[in-house]
């Protein structure tokens, strides 16, 4: 489905991905992880036509992506970013949000299709004529997942989707992001910091460092810690750290 | 005992009367390591706030008792307060970007926090400033003195902070979410340094963060925050015996990598615990 | 459809019109907490009622003239005594409001859209867009805001029409670098990525979600804006530029009083008057306005 070949990106003289390849099966999902400036998003932002300054190739289902994408291209890959309180426009509704996506596709039975990508996040109806400022914050990735799923998209790119939340708001995002692929066949390629949350809605994981994607494992060797990267290992080892506390009370460190 | 709040209750006015944030929070803190923790809105920042009065104007703040070392925050005068903030009690933020000045070095900048409180010749705090920055591990301490905070990373920016708190030599250091724009590795050496300083120095620490299990890694007790009251409170080595549902959803509702789960247990909020 | 507090300060709206409605009517009671503002705001409507009211509440025709009684004191039969051709200090007052005000309106009519455009598509644009339209603006900048008017009327003919056109000449380039400013601000935003993203193209961007959000700012800029119109439309008229006699433009009032300052100070007093308390009102104005339109904040 989405296919990535040689991508380098450059912002003005500085190359922040050096020619990185990664490849997602329909109806597979990608995880990228790496620290602040590794390039992570950088990738989702140039597959996804926000940032043009790139050379390589990507493609979406075969077909080679250019520069520009046309309409077409947004009706199948759609993202969701990091802030739910930036990626919101502060003064229109949610069903003016929602509406968007429908008038620029042209899309029908506008009042139908919201009222089901409502009910699809599971947000009460009586949202839909709010502001996002009335909202919470777990309330507004709802609204910008419900957003990105209007014109039936086949692909998400997902940037960091859950780590502006709680933690009791980012498990129910994580189920609500599981069950939509499940039934809608999505695509998923996500980029996170976190590596329990990448390891727990991917099946295939993407370490990247300075702009090179690393190593590329399964999530079950990683669990398992069948790592080959030291920079993997590093990563796996502040997770599990943290984790071992609460399985085994010791007096910490 | 350093710190002694009892019953603290903070309200803000809005159009329609008082809203309470806080409601009724009694910690107490000696020279140890004291982890707060609780989600967006569960008062966490303004119960530590309210100790060094830096609280918004439309707030009130009402208590048994609020005392920092023996003097009451409540009644203290604004000079007391002053000899208070940033001597006695330092105060680290979550964005070192925002907390420096863009404009000055950052060795002139810990140079002048310093010569602030201890006084005496420019070129002493310079030596200061070189000394601190050492001494929160920084590897090029010349080189970072002479940058500006543009020119740090968040770590590096983070460090300095952490160097500017410690000029004064003080007995508390409050760090509001110090770490959560960091990535994990930093966020682990910063934690790590300031463990390492505060107990080197014999200071109180407030850590105040959204992460359980992050802070029970680091702290010797934890306080578990949820809307405005403390629900509980417990050794940090005893997370795995959590008794309050709160405590017990927070750790249960995070993807783990040791344990994979098809669906994350959802937190049910239970009204009571309001009231508990 | 009952129009109730309850109906619009609902958290939960149930049409567009009601959460619309509901959003403006909390601005309302923003606005109506700040007494100044609202004093600013009560003054300038009154002014605009008086001015409509003209041909009511005059107590003469404004263009009369009774030579034999000029320079009358105020009195019963003239409230603000007489000019120096005899005519009714006060029905001219009233009537001088339309002309005044109504050229203020002109300005802002033709200013704030033009300089909005502008600033919006050069920001969001950007790159040689951008350049292009914003040296221009600077050279309008550049210029002396009362000369370059004064130069514009003096090539066309002076007049009403000619100095709203040379006001509006010279007063938009400030909206222009604002809704820039804004627009930068605005683009690098994740929910601007998103509607990128939505596949909307530049046109609808721009229009449907980039201006919006610098109306607000613009809508401040240009109350506060409002006496400074009032002042230089005041100033072309002292000049000999605005209105011409005999119609009772406000600065022209003062203009051809300004001989009788020190001995009938009644005459150029009430036109004085006026301009202050209309600029003073939309200063105020504009003042509670910012506080409660300020993008940064949540409402």
């Amino acid at each position: 489905m989405i296919d990535i070949e040689g991508l380098r990106v450059r912002f003005g003289v500085n190359e922040v991905v050096h020619g990185v390849s990664l490849a997602v099966l329909r109806g597979g999902s990608f995880g990228l992880v790496g620290e602040s400036g590794s390039g992570k998003s950088t990738i989702l932002r140039a597959y996804s036509g926000l940032n043009p300054e790139w050379t390589g190739a990507m493609r979406l289902n075969g077909a080679e992506l250019g520069r520009r994408r046309d309409r077409a291209f947004f009706r199948r890959v759609q993202m969701v970013f990091q802030d739910p309180y930036g990626s919101l426009h502060p003064r229109q509704t949610v069903d003016r949000a929602l509406n968007e996506p429908l008038i620029v596709h042209g899309l029908g039975d506008r009042d139908a299709r919201i009222a089901r990508a409502l009910s699809d996040v599971s947000l009460p109806g009586n949202v839909r004529f709010r502001y996002p400022h009335q909202l919470s914050g777990g309330q507004r990735q709802r609204v910008a997942i419900a957003r990105s799923l209007m014109a039936e998209p086949d692909v998400l790119l997902l940037d960091e989707p859950t780590s502006a939340l709680d933690v009791s708001v980012q498990a129910e995002v994580l189920n609500l992001l599981r069950d939509l692929q499940e039934r809608r066949g999505l695509t998923y390629l996500l980029v996170s910091h976190n590596l329990a949350v990448v390891a727990h809605l991917c099946s295939t994981i993407g370490v990247m460092q300075g702009g090179d994607l690393v190593e590329t494992l399964s999530a079950n060797d990683l669990r398992a810690g069948r790592v080959r990267h030291p920079h993997t290992a590093e990563l796996r080892a502040l997770t599990v750290e943290l984790e071992k506390d609460e399985a085994q009370p010791a007096t910490a460190g | 005992m350093l710190v002694a709040i009892s019953n603290l209750r903070i309200a803000f006015s809005t159009p329609n009367g008082w809203a309470e944030a806080v409601r009724g929070v009694s910690l107490t803190l000696g020279r140890e390591k004291l982890g707060i923790v609780g989600e967006s809105g569960s008062g966490k920042s303004l119960t530590a706030r309210s100790l060094l009065r830096l609280l918004p104007g439309n707030a009130r703040v009402q208590a048994d008792r609020l005392a920092f070392d023996g003097i009451d925050v409540l009644t203290a005068s604004e000079k007391q307060m002053r000899a208070i903030r940033g001597k006695r009690a330092g105060l680290i933020l979550q964005d070192p970007k925002y907390s420096l000045n863009p404009v000055i070095t950052a060795g002139d900048q810990v140079a002048e926090a310093w010569r602030a409180h201890k006084g005496g010749s420019k070129r002493a705090a310079r030596q200061a400033a070189a000394d601190l920055l050492a001494q929160v591990r920084i590897r090029d301490p010349a080189r970072v003195a002479n940058a500006y905070p543009h020119e740090l990373s968040g770590g590096m920016g983070q460090r300095v902070m952490i160097a500017m708190m410690l000029a004064p030599d003080p007995e508390l250091l409050i760090a509001d979410e110090p770490t959560s724009a960091l990535d994990a590795t930093v966020q682990a050496e910063i934690l790590r340094l300031m463990e390492d300083l505060v107990s080197r120095r014999g200071m109180g620490l407030l850590l105040i963060s959204h992460d359980l299990p992050l802070v029970g890694h680091f702290c010797d007790r934890v306080a578990v925050m949820y809307a405005g009251r403390v629900v509980e409170e417990l050794r940090a080595g005893e997370l795995a015996h959590a008794r309050h549902p709160y405590t017990r959803g927070l750790l249960d509702c995070l993807p783990r990598l040791s344990h994979p789960e098809a669906r994350l247990p959802v937190m049910q909020r239970d009204p009571a615990w309001l009231r508990a | 459809m009952i129009v109730t507090r309850d109906w619009l300060l609902t958290e939960a709206p149930a049409s567009r019109g009601q959460a619309a409605w509901g959003r403006r009517y909390r601005l309302w009671l923003q606005l109506r907490r700040n007494p100044l503002a609202m004093a600013g705001l009560l003054v300038i409507l009154a002014l605009i009622a008086l001015s409509l009211l003209a041909p009511w509440l005059a107590t003469h025709d404004p263009g009369v003239q009774d030579l034999s009684n000029r320079l009358a004191r105020p009195s019963a039969a003239h409230w603000l005594g007489t000019d120096e051709l005899g005519r009714d200090v006060y029905s001219r007052l009233l009537y001088g409001g339309r002309i005044t005000l109504g050229m203020v309106v002109a300005v802002v009519v033709l200013v704030a859209p033009l300089g909005l455009a502008v600033g919006c598509v050069a920001g969001y644009a950007g790159g040689i867009w951008d350049r292009l339209l914003m040296r221009v603006t600077d050279v309008f900048l550049a210029f002396p805001r009362l000369i370059l008017a004064l130069a514009f009327v003096a090539a066309l003919r002076p007049g009403v029409t000619s100095a709203v056109a040379a006001i509006a000449l010279t007063a938009w380039p400030p909206y222009a670098r604002l809704a820039r400013a804004e627009t930068l601000g605005l683009r690098g935003t994740d929910f601007i990525a998103a509607v990128r993203l939505c596949g909307a193209g530049p046109g609808r961007i721009v229009l449907r979600h980039i201006a919006p959000l610098c109306l607000p700012s613009l809508i401040v800029r240009v109350t506060l804006d409002m006496s400074s119109i009032i002042l230089t439309a005041a100033g072309l008229g002292f000049l000999g530029m605005g209105a011409q006699p005999p119609s009772p433009e406000w600065g022209a009032m003062i203009a051809t009083a300004r001989r009788f300052i020190l001995e009938q100070w009644w005459v150029p007093t009430a036109p004085g008057l006026a301009i202050f308390v209309a600029s003073l009102a939309f200063n105020l104005l504009g003042d509670g306005l910012r506080d409660v339109l300020d993008p940064k904040q949540g409402a």
